[in-house]
């Protein structure tokens, strides 16, 4: 499971990495979302992984339980990611469609290279 | 429990919300409410101050949950500084928009400038690393809002740029935090640093890898320099009074390396010491010398402040990579410089924006001329440390610090060397917005700019000019004189600070309740 997990983890964020790297707005919003994903995951397996143990210490018996904090960790970081995820996807359609093109570099003449396109 | 501690950030959590759905549609209402929080911050950062002022670590605890468990506010010399330097810049800045006009320019400016408010106190005020982040969040998700206020194609493509490049720090900065949980099980600051310091020596390479993690997130929000790429581009096209309020925003960056660094991984902490001095001291300096030559070749007089902004940060972070309390004192004192200056010179360039456009060549002369240049000689001899004002004091003591270090020669020669980069890239960018516009060759060349420049003080003339953006350039540049002036008392403050930074014990007893 480790394994699993681990590699689950580097495989995204080199994914949304690559992606990231790219030119147009969109990969690289696809790319931010695969990190937040990888990251969220990362962020899971730091309170050790377990399977079938609750969050919660139970103390009529001795049972196995896992660390709850990680969980409240991811849950706040889901949302936040969520929501930057939101604004980021709003900006840049502001972006494309007042210059007509989605590519995120800026050059000196952005206004008149869209208006050429 | 002192509830005042958390006023700082409840205030403007209830006012934004309230302004964006009652006062919506009243921008004068808006503008009561803004000016009258943002006062009622001020207020509360110097009665906290007061408070903080005898060396006195108070601690709040959220919901009574005691400290590793529950999350913590922590109010030391330290961070009553940084929130009292917040909001006196923050009144500043909020007149200043009101005066000319900017909040009107788009919608919700005041609350999305609440918010702000809220993220940035919170991250001074907070005693708890994922706290510290969610704070980062609220504070970035407003500046969004902030930087791409009023709209226009490339102001929207900057914002693209900038939400993207921090969406990638926060994004490391839970990797950060995760590596370090995994590693100590806690996230709350005093008892990272208790937990840090009983790892067995043999075991410390995930929390060095977390510490570096973590340095890196800094140094993104501090704009060090292979990370620096997003600061020109936003704040450059960012409308500059906001550009003028995220001066404090750096000095985040700045405020979490020197927190991080003295109380976790401080200098006594075997694992991890010297780790982040050896780093940062190089790419400070390199931030510095790219932050000169920027300002020496900027062409467009929003671009030449942030690299000026750049520069100072070099110089800010250079004295804080020493990690001595001399150097640390020293620091602090150029925390407070480097902000004013840094806000006057955006406001003075958003006066010459609106007048004559940012790019720096000759063009016909523009209303209060006169006024405007002075102001902006004032805001650069602060900016490139010339001696009457406190941005000489700032650079003296960096340098006095850095006396007795390893590379004290590189230091010495890059900060001076620098400054005069500096001195001479806002004299030329001075000479070419002030002086040529009264050339007599500019006024005869063009048929039409003369006709234009006739016209212009008939069209323009007849407006009342606004007192209130030059209110807060001259307050602004009042707290510079100041700090000048009462730079033996701040220092005391700052040398007391650093004794309190660099003698971790007060704070560890208070946060984690042990009773002295």
């Amino acid at each position: 499971m480790e394994l699993l997990l681990a590699s689950a983890v580097g495989l995204m964020t080199a994914c949304g990495v690559y992606l990231i790297l790219r030119r147009r707005t969109f990969p690289v919003i696809l790319g931010l979302s695969l990190v937040t994903y990888a990251v969220n995951v990362f962020l899971f397996a730091t309170g050790r992984l377990a399977v079938g143990a609750p969050p919660v210490l139970n103390k009529y018996a001795e049972a196995a339980y896992t660390d709850p904090l990680p969980q409240a960790l991811v849950l706040t970081a889901i949302v936040i990611s969520f929501g930057m995820t939101a604004v980021v996807v709003m900006i840049a359609l502001g972006a494309y469609l007042s210059s007509r093109s989605d590519e995120i570099n800026m050059t000196e003449t952005a206004p008149e290279a869209g208006e050429d396109a | 429990m002192n509830h005042l501690l958390i006023a700082p950030v409840v205030l403007p959590a209830v006012v934004a919300p309230f302004m964006v759905m009652v006062l919506r549609h009243h921008l004068p209402l808006e503008r009561v409410f803004s000016v009258a929080s943002t006062v009622l911050l001020c207020a509360l950062a110097l009665s906290l101050a007061s408070q903080a002022y005898d060396g006195t670590v108070q601690v709040y605890e959220l919901g009574d949950w005691p400290a590793p468990f529950g999350i913590v506010l922590v109010l030391d010399r330290l961070s009553a500084l940084m929130i009292t330097l917040t909001t006196l810049l923050a009144l500043a800045v909020v007149l200043y928009a009101i005066g000319s006009g900017w909040d009107a320019r788009g919608r919700h400016f005041h609350p999305l400038f609440q918010f702000q408010l809220m993220g940035i106190l919170g991250a001074f005020l907070t005693g708890d690393a994922f706290n510290l982040f969610v704070f980062f969040e609220v504070l970035l998700i407003a500046s969004y809002g902030l930087m791409i206020h009023g709209g226009g194609t490339v102001r929207l493509q900057a914002g693209v740029q900038y939400v993207v490049y921090n969406l990638l720090g926060s994004t490391l900065f839970l990797f950060a935090l995760g590596t370090l949980y995994s590693v100590t099980g806690t996230l709350n600051m005093a008892d990272l640093a208790m937990r840090a310091a009983e790892i067995p020596a043999g075991d410390t390479a995930l929390l060095r890898v977390g510490a570096l993690l973590l340095l890196l997130v800094f140094a993104i929000k501090a704009a060090v320099l292979p990370l620096h790429f997003w600061l020109p581009a936003s704040y450059a096209n960012a409308p500059l009074p906001v550009a003028a309020l995220f001066a404090i925003m750096t000095k985040v960056g700045a405020y979490a390396i020197l927190r991080m660094y003295t109380l976790v991984f401080g200098p006594g902490a075997e694992a991890t010491a010297g780790l982040a001095g050896d780093w940062l001291l190089p790419a400070a300096m390199l931030t510095l010398a790219a932050g000169a030559i920027g300002v020496l070749g900027g062409r467009e007089i929003g671009r030449l402040v942030a690299f000026g902004a750049i520069a100072s940060m070099g110089t800010l972070l250079i004295a804080i990579s020493l990690f001595t309390p001399q150097a640390a004192a020293a620091a602090l004192y150029y925390t407070v410089h480097s902000t004013l200056a840094t806000a006057v010179l955006f406001l003075v360039a958003d006066q010459v924006m609106e007048r004559r456009g940012g790019a720096l060549t000759a063009t016909a002369p523009m209303a209060q001329s006169g006024l405007i240049s002075a102001l902006f000689f004032g805001g650069a001899i602060a900016m490139a440390g010339m001696p009457p004002l406190s941005g000489f004091v700032g650079k003296l003591l960096v340098l006095d610090a850095a006396r007795d270090a390893e590379l004290s020669s590189w230091i010495w020669a890059v900060i001076l060397t620098g400054s005069l980069v500096t001195i001479v890239g806002f004299a030329r960018a001075g000479s070419e917005v002030f002086w040529k516009c009264h050339d007599a060759s500019l006024a005869a060349e063009p048929e039409e700019a003369e006709a234009e420049a006739e016209d212009q003080p008939e069209v323009t003339a007849p407006a009342a000019v606004p007192a209130l953006p030059f209110v807060a350039i001259f307050g602004l540049l009042a707290g510079l004189v100041l700090l000048t002036v009462f730079a033996g008392p701040m220092m005391a403050y700052a040398e007391a600070t650093a004794q309190q930074l660099f003698n971790p014990s007060a704070y560890l007893d208070t946060v984690l309740g042990r009773s002295e």
